[in-house]
């Protein structure tokens, strides 16, 4: 009895999970793609307004180029993050994978920028000596280049023009992208910090779902 | 608080006071940069003293004041030069460690000189949450330790030494990066053993005991060839990283003969 009746309740939780990401699912296809840009530019808008208000602090260089890469990976993992929602989970994001992951490409380059000419104030000797002999630096601009391609076949003619099957194919490099910008993000502190560690963590979690 | 003026100071501009205090390596207080303005403010400084033990002759627990009397304190604007690749321009208020040293009475046999942080995990939360192997060591060989620019500083600017830069007494060694300079100093042991420094201990193929800025000697994971001087403005750039901090006519001396690249 004991055992029927947990067995019932159990089910009863999974229907009532069920029937809400359903609800969810409606509500989300109603969410026009524009407004997650939108949403996607608030992390840009909020820097904006910190740089000119003088809100960033004593380093704002390290503040700027530390905050565009911590938004851009945020945004990646999000971009990682929807197919196995969909498949573990039912919950269907797919409509905003694009915006998700243009807008992740969106702060990686910003991130590099800003590395480029405010970090670095523009001397490439030092820059490219460095992209050889750090490998913190290499991992980065892996990640960073390795998201170009992408960024670059993110719409509906590069689709049709590649096939789906190659498309997604190329588009797998995500899967080198992510925890080579989380391994960029755990190397370039002088010990090993939890927030790296975690995001590390959460890609090869998102990854391994989907052997 | 005042200092004389001293021959040693640079005639570089100094940062601000609020960027002194706000842009702090202190792991006893936390990782990020303000943590330590953030989380300094129940560390207590008063009483306070330093335990001068080892090879010296006299042996005993100094007060600050008898350490460093306000009265002798000298300015020094130093450069800093943070292992990260940022720099600084401060000035200290302080005494030379030399004098307190030979106060104290050094023995023949003392070679080295150690310098331990305080221990106080109920004020201090970096060090609650372990974030390194505490109590903070650092340590300098003697003739570095005797150097005149190598300085025990009890102010900045006009100020008592704020607590979030290693009130109320911490070593200012210019010349090495900045995590060789020891804050809110409990104890001085002269030694006759090279002391483990805590970077050391926790990674010795990145940090070595002698730390001297050297723009030729990288970090294993980044460049030392060039520094961004903090309150330099978005658009500054980098400038170059000079060997010693730029300390080498005083310094230099006391390395000759010896492999920087093997003895980083």
């Amino acid at each position: 009895m004991a055992i029927r009746s947990r067995g019932f309740i159990a089910a009863w939780i999974w229907r009532r999970i069920t029937e809400m990401i359903r609800k969810l699912n409606g509500y989300l296809r109603r969410i026009p793609v524009w407004a997650v840009w939108l949403f996607g530019l608030v992390p840009l808008a909020l820097l904006i307004w910190d740089t000119l208000m003088g809100g960033l602090g004593v380093d704002p260089i390290a503040d700027l180029e530390h905050r565009l890469g911590r938004t851009a990976l945020y945004f990646l993992i999000a971009g990682l993050a929807v197919t196995p929602l969909l498949r573990l989970g039912r919950l269907n994001l797919m409509r905003f994978r694009r915006a998700l992951g243009l807008l992740a490409f969106s702060y990686a380059v910003l991130h590099v920028l800003v590395w480029v000419v405010l970090d670095m104030g523009l001397s490439w000797g030092q820059m490219l000596g460095d992209l050889v002999k750090r490998p913190y630096l290499t991992v980065g601009m892996l990640a960073a280049l390795a998201l170009v391609p992408l960024a670059v076949t993110s719409n509906n003619w590069s689709i049709r023009k590649l096939g789906g099957a190659e498309w997604r194919r190329l588009h797998q490099l995500v899967y080198i992208a992510v925890p080579a910008a989380a391994m960029h993000f755990l190397w370039v502190g002088k010990v090993a910090k939890p927030e790296p560690i975690l995001w590390l963590g959460v890609a090869v979690a998102l990854l391994l779902v989907r052997l | 608080l005042t200092g004389k003026m001293s021959g040693y100071s640079t005639d570089e501009k100094p940062n601000t006071l609020k960027e002194i205090t706000n842009y702090n390596n202190f792991y006893e207080f936390g990782f990020g940069k303000e943590d330590p303005a953030s989380y300094s403010g129940n560390f207590k400084t008063d009483p306070w003293s330093v335990e001068i033990a080892g090879l010296v002759d006299k042996p005993g627990s100094y007060g600050v004041e008898d350490i460093a009397p306000d009265s002798a304190l000298e300015e020094r604007i130093y450069r800093l030069r943070c292992v990260e690749a940022w720099s600084m321009v401060i000035p200290w208020l302080g005494v030379p460690l030399a004098g307190v040293l030979s106060k104290a009475g050094v023995q023949p046999s003392a070679k080295f000189v150690e310098f331990q942080t305080v221990l106080r995990p109920s004020e201090m939360p970096g060090q609650a949450q372990k974030l390194l192997d505490f109590p903070y060591i650092e340590g300098l060989r003697l003739d570095e330790a005797m150097n005149p620019l190598t300085l025990l500083a009890t102010g900045l600017y006009s100020e008592k030494l704020p607590n979030q830069n290693g009130a109320p007494i911490r070593l200012v060694v210019p010349w090495k990066y900045g995590f060789k300079s020891a804050k809110s100093i409990v104890k001085i042991t002269l030694t006759d053993r090279q002391p483990v420094s805590t970077w050391q201990k926790l990674q010795p193929a990145e940090y070595g005991f002698y730390a001297n800025v050297n723009p030729k000697v990288d970090h294993p994971r980044w460049s030392q060839a060039s520094e961004r001087r903090i309150g330099a403005g978005l658009f500054a750039g980098r400038q170059e990283t000079l060997m010693f901090n730029g300390y080498g006519d005083q310094v230099a001396g006391l390395y000759s003969g010896m492999d920087l690249a093997k003895n980083y």
